[in-house]
């Protein structure tokens, strides 16, 4: 009836995982709880939950990043702890089989359930903003790859309680992760959070290229695109052109796990190379897929707090293009140290150096943005200023790493630990921090308290630098990634320096919290009034904080790259005399069930109980169905009710009909 | 908080690291092979290469940074300026040299250091088998048919070609202080060419995760004088374990941290034999995965 | 530049009656105050081409799934460890039955679009039900082909090749599967329905699907039957 699925599948016997879980538990009960006790639950539901709005749905996203973040640190520190712990005599307090799943849960969690809902997140608040449009190309959608990407998320989490996550690491590389070495149900789990909420990136990348293709402002051509928006336009194509390699590569091995097949076993012809390859043809654009918004958001800040247009336009255009396109050709470095002999390697390696030439010309053009302008170091610049530095280290060790033979020493070393940490933290995680201040008064109408927020920018990098210093040097040393124990002393110092740098962050963490509770509290003081609290100049600063449902009352004519920037010199008034009705489309629960029955799909194939299964696709399938029949979609804002609500930001002229 | 703590803070933090960075003992960067010396001088090399643009934009930009601080009204401001034909040529120019030079020696060292590539010597090569197991490794010397379990023993000078495969998942054969690893996969041959040039004791390790004994999976790699090779092989020689199918057989069983052990009388063609697969896949259900499968059942 | 494009209509999908005379007024009244040099009351953004261009996007991705199976095939195509080989297994003129059922389909389906922009509702609907019959066809001789292949132990878990050629052709058949159920629900739509515009724009992306699913099996059979057969 049910399955693999018994009782004893809850680790009862496990204290740190029940703590967690207990936690976790306590944790939804006490929100449940608050929502309840408020009687906000139909607000939440039609208000939030079914909402097809982007703004929405981007702050969904945020809020499930910043949950996840929560929980892929927690496993951060418990490695970093167990690290400076288990040396020789003494083997901390992980045994392996846990100690492995935290590793896998910590680089799956991050990469899938934070980075990308963060850069979803953003996307989704600040792009059609930016390209002056009232909303994506298919809301219902957008509200769909919400949920599938969410209901990843908790299937993760319902690991932890139900049975036990995968402890083949992030990639889950075969044959280690085929049902021969890896029977219980940890890979399965990896395996269906990863392709419910793949499909859901899938989708968000055919919605946003069909937005930014279809619904700009018009007179935005091309070449006036913010950058923000031309890089998220490069990263949603890189989307749709590899998450459905994921797709197929996890759907190969799930086959060779569920039905026997031989894709990736040791036997009757399997080849388990051929997983690496498609892994990283997928895995090595993911890297650009987060990077590349990102180089956006610096682009955006740059100028904005520089007084400045960004420095190079078109060759920064350009490098975003060439960095999509060469991020597909640099996979194989990855496995340098498979043997493909020296023409393979050579080749891979210098396609991933020459990444490194648009790369730097970044770099140079927002020097050069800066050059002979009136900087304002406010926290957003702060965090950029940390990233410039921080990541043209993470940048050099890269191309070092690209050298095939110094990767023959290197290769799955701490040294590419503290590698791939300094470009992510160093590059997307203090991006995502960047833009989050930089856009908070957009998005919730007031902003983010300065001063906390410069002591968690200090903790972060200086946590940084603390925690993955030491790593580059072990690598060095030759320590490799992912040992529960090591007994070389020289290391031990080295391991402790790091968990104390963990340490650091974990304050940097705590205070960003506290940030966003004080920052509530205060929010009268800090509302932004104006719209326009940084003196933009992209198009998301032309409507009120925080945008109105339909962000644009009138949809404004762009004559010039920055183009709010161009209003503002010529003086356009932004108050309007004349409304219309606004067509809108009308929140839509489908998203939500479907992605609910595809978390059901998911959870009864992870334990095959196979009833459930066809239950939860035919629950979808009818779902859909009934969509297609509903005709009532969309409604019309009334002009006066538009009239109210710009009313309330002071943008409507005193000469009316 | 006061900002003085901070300053203070900040500054103290570094130290340590320093410290502690500066009494550490550099596996890479203390090779004892010529191989090794090669991957330490491509490096370093590199490394300075690097720094030629990258402490540039360092000063850049704490420079441009510091001196157009808002509050500094006195530098010129120019609110439109935002294209140079000149800074983006060197701009565009200086990477492209540098990447030109490291592409160069990637192309170059590639090929010389390929592990699949004999390394030259007026020496005749010794040839060693080495199988990843769960979780030991097993050498097996077909010339002298001896064979060992996490030690493997060299003479200093001699060109080792190792062949190397799996009995289990992929793992990664690896000794740091000599240079090169390369992946160890089932059914698959791969090969690593290494010398030593001093006599000691190296770590060999796995540099691929295999599972809970990952940690473990550690082996001795020693060079030796001609002589006490030749006693290091007359020794496993005499050893009263053979290396023969069931011996393998028993072997096979998952296991962690394995004392050193010799093996006389080591089977011939046993190293093909595990590459062609004739041995079934190894692991049964390792321990912890026993958790697993009684909680599923 | 100072007269730029002004638009009322909103949508393909039509303001509801009563709206377009107060947008009308409203874009007067913008005009006469000249502010429409630096915005448009609203900007017009074609539905229907917007969901044609997403629907082309998705069918790229797809494409991409696609040639990841191809690629994992060529890669394991001759990894028969011991088993039966493509040359041993494939029944060509039976594909080729099954190819021909595709191809017409594809043709009627044309027909069926062709209908369609006629504005024949039910010759439309006809012309799908022909699809629809021959796409199940299709499916049919699929799942017979299968069924005996496992029957004589060439099932898909005696050996890589025959993983990869299972995944790679039933991949193709839960796509037509997928199809006809679309194809089942727009019926039933244009039925109850007409040919309204919402109908038109799905029956345009159903038509490209299909036809995308007919040159997907145009590389099945090439790449993988006549290939295989040679071999």
């Amino acid at each position: 009836m049910f399955g693999k699925l018994t009782l004893s599948a809850i680790p009862f016997n496990i204290p740190i995982v029940m703590g967690a879980v207990a936690f976790m538990v306590l944790g939804a009960i006490a929100v449940l709880g608050i929502i309840t006790y408020l009687g906000k639950w139909k607000y939440l539901w039609t208000e939030w939950l079914t909402s097809v709005d982007h703004k929405k749905i981007g702050i969904m996203y945020l809020i499930l990043a910043t949950v996840m973040l929560l929980r892929g640190f927690a496993d951060a520190i418990m490695m970093r702890s167990q690290q400076a712990l288990s040396y020789g005599s003494n083997m901390g307090y992980l045994p392996p089989e846990h100690f492995d799943q935290v590793f896998s849960a910590h680089g799956t969690i991050m990469i899938f359930f934070m980075a990308m809902p963060f850069i979803i997140g953003l996307m989704n608040c600040i792009l059609p903003l930016q390209i002056g449009a009232r909303d994506v190309a298919f809301p219902m959608l957008n509200n769909l790859s919400f949920w599938l990407t969410a209901g990843g998320a908790v299937l993760i989490n319902v690991s932890l309680a139900i049975g036990n996550f995968s402890r083949t690491g992030w990639l889950a590389y075969p044959p280690l992760s085929e049902l021969h070495y890896s029977p219980g149900v940890g890979v399965d789990y990896y395996i269906w959070a990863l392709q419910i909420s793949g499909i859901g990136t899938t989708l968000t990348g055919v919605n946003f290229i069909a937005t930014i293709l279809k619904m700009r402002a018009p007179g935005m051509t091309l070449m006036r695109m913010p950058v923000f928006t031309w890089a998220s336009l490069c990263a949603n194509i890189l989307i749709v052109a590899t998450f459905p390699i994921l797709t197929v590569t996890l759907g190969l091995l799930a086959l060779d796990r569920y039905l026997g097949m031989h894709f990736f076993t040791n036997s009757l012809g399997g080849d388990p190379m051929m997983y690496l390859n498609l892994i990283w043809i997928w895995g090595h654009p993911e890297v650009y897929i987060l990077m590349l918004p990102i180089f956006g958001v610096y682009s955006e800040i740059v100028p904005t707090f520089s007084g400045k247009p960004l420095f190079g336009y078109t060759s920064m255009v350009w490098a975003t293009m060439g960095i999509a396109l060469l991020s597909m050709l640099v996979w194989l470095h990855h496995f340098f140290t498979m043997g493909s002999g020296g023409n393979v390697n050579a080749f891979f390696g210098i396609t991933t150096m020459i990444i490194s030439v648009p790369t730097g010309v970044k770099i140079f053009n927002w020097i050069f943005t800066m050059y002979r302008g009136r900087v304002r170091f406010e926290t957003p610049m702060l965090w950029t200023v940390g990233f410039l530095i921080t990541f043209t280290i993470g940048g050099m060790t890269g191309v070092l790493l690209a050298e095939p033979p110094a990767d023959f020493v290197l290769h799955n070393s701490l040294f590419l630990v503290a590698h791939f940490h300094n470009v992510i933290i160093g590059g997307v995680v203090f991006g995502v921090f960047a833009g989050l201040t930089y856009w908070f008064p957009k998005i919730f109408g007031f902003r983010l308290n300065e001063r906390i927020g410069r002591w968690a920018f200090w903790c972060w990098l200086i946590g940084f630098y603390v925690a993955f210093m030491p790593l580059y040097a072990l690598g060095l040393m030759g320590a490799t990634r992912r040992m529960d124990h090591y007994d070389v002393a020289a290391w031990h110092p080295l391991f402790i320096v790091a968990a104390i740098g963990s340490g650091i962050i974990f304050v940097g963490i705590m205070l960003q919290l506290a940030q966003l509770v004080v920052s509530i509290m205060q929010r009268e003081q800090t509302r932004d009034t104006t719209g326009d609290v940084w003196n933009g100049r992209t198009l998301e600063w032309s409507v009120p904080s925080p945008a109105p449902a339909y962000n644009f009352a009138r949809i404004p004519v762009v004559r010039d790259i920055d183009a709010f920037w161009d209003m503002k010199q010529r003086g356009v008034d932004l108050k309007s005399a004349t409304f219309v009705p606004i067509h809108m489309p009308r929140n839509s629960a489908t998203g939500f069930l479907i992605a609910g029955f595809a978390f059901v799909v998911a959870f009864a194939m992870v334990w095959h109980i196979w009833w459930l299964a066809i239950a939860g696709l035919a629950g979808a399938l009818v779902t859909l169905i009934r969509h297609a029949f509903n005709d009532d979609r969309d409604y019309h804002l009334g002009a006066d009710e538009v009239r109210r609500i710009e009313a309330l930001h002071g943008r409507v002229q005193a000469r009316s009909m | 908080m006061k900002p003085k703590f901070w300053t203070r803070f900040c500054r103290f933090l570094p130290l340590p690291a320093t410290l502690l960075l500066a009494g550490c003992h550099m596996a890479l960067l203390d090779p004892k092979g010529p191989i090794g010396e090669a991957e330490k001088s491509i490096i370093v090399t590199a490394t300075g290469l690097m720094l030629l643009v990258v402490i540039p934009v360092f000063v850049l930009v704490f420079v441009v940074a510091w001196r157009y601080r808002a509050s500094n009204t006195k530098a010129a401001y120019e609110p439109e300026w935002s294209h140079s034909n000149k800074i983006e040529a060197v701009m565009w120019s200086v990477p492209i040299v540098i990447v030109s030079i490291l592409g160069v020696i990637a192309w170059r060292t590639s090929h010389q250091l390929d592990p699949y590539r004999p390394i030259p010597s007026q020496f005749k090569p010794i040839h060693i088998d080495a199988v990843a197991m769960d979780w030991k490794w097993l050498f097996i010397y077909p010339d002298q048919h001896v064979a060992s379990v996490n030690e493997v023993a060299m003479p200093v000078g001699v060109p080792v070609v190792f062949h190397i495969t799996s009995a289990t998942v992929m793992n990664s054969f690896f000794i740091p202080r000599l240079g090169s690893q390369i992946y160890a996969m089932a059914n698959m041959q791969t090969a690593d060419n290494l010398v030593a040039s001093a006599p000691g004791t190296y770590r060999g390790i796995s540099a691929n995760f295999s599972g809970d004994g990952f940690s473990g999976m550690t082996f001795k790699a020693v060079a030796m004088s001609k002589a006490d090779f030749k006693q290091w092989l007359a020794n496993a020689a005499a050893s009263k374990q053979t290396m023969d199918a069931a011996a393998y057989r028993a072997l096979e069983k998952p296991s962690e941290n394995l004392p050193v052990a010799y093996y006389s009388n080591a089977m011939p063609g046993l190293f093909q034999q595990i590459v062609q697969g004739k041995f079934a896949p190894g692991r049964m259900v390792a321990s912890s995965d026993m958790r697993d499968s009684a909680r599923s059942e | 530049m100072s007269n730029g494009p002004i638009v009322v209509q909103g949508s393909s999908l039509a303001l509801k009656p009563g709206y377009a005379d107060h947008a009308a007024d409203a874009l007067r009244d913008l005009r006469q105050s000249g502010d429409a040099v630096d915005f448009e009351v609203e900007h017009h953004h074609d539905v229907a081409s917007t969901i044609q261009l997403g629907f082309w996007i998705y069918l790229m991705s797809d494409c991409l799934l696609f040639s990841g199976l191809f690629a994992t095939y060529a890669v394991l195509s001759g990894h028969t460890a011991g088993g039966p080989s493509g040359s041993q297994l494939f029944d060509l003129p039976s594909v080729l039955v099954e190819t021909m059922f595709l191809l017409f389909s594809s043709f009627t389906c044309g027909l069926a679009t062709l209908s369609m922009n006629a504005n024949k509702a039910r010759a439309t609907v006809g012309w799908f039900a022909v699809t629809f019959l021959l796409g199940l066809g299709f499916l049919i001789m699929e799942v017979r082909e299968f069924a005996h292949m496992v029957s004589i132990g060439a099932g898909p878990s005696r050996s890589a090749f025959l993983s990869s050629f299972f995944t790679l052709v039933a991949t193709h058949g839960l796509h037509v599967t997928c199809g006809l159920i679309f194809m089942a629900v727009m019926m039933v739509a244009v039925l109850r329905k007409g040919l309204t515009d919402t109908n038109r724009a799905r029956l345009n992306c159903l038509s490209l699907f299909w036809h995308f699913l007919d040159i997907i099996w145009v590389g099945v059979f090439s790449l993988v039957y006549l290939f295989g057969v040679v071999h």
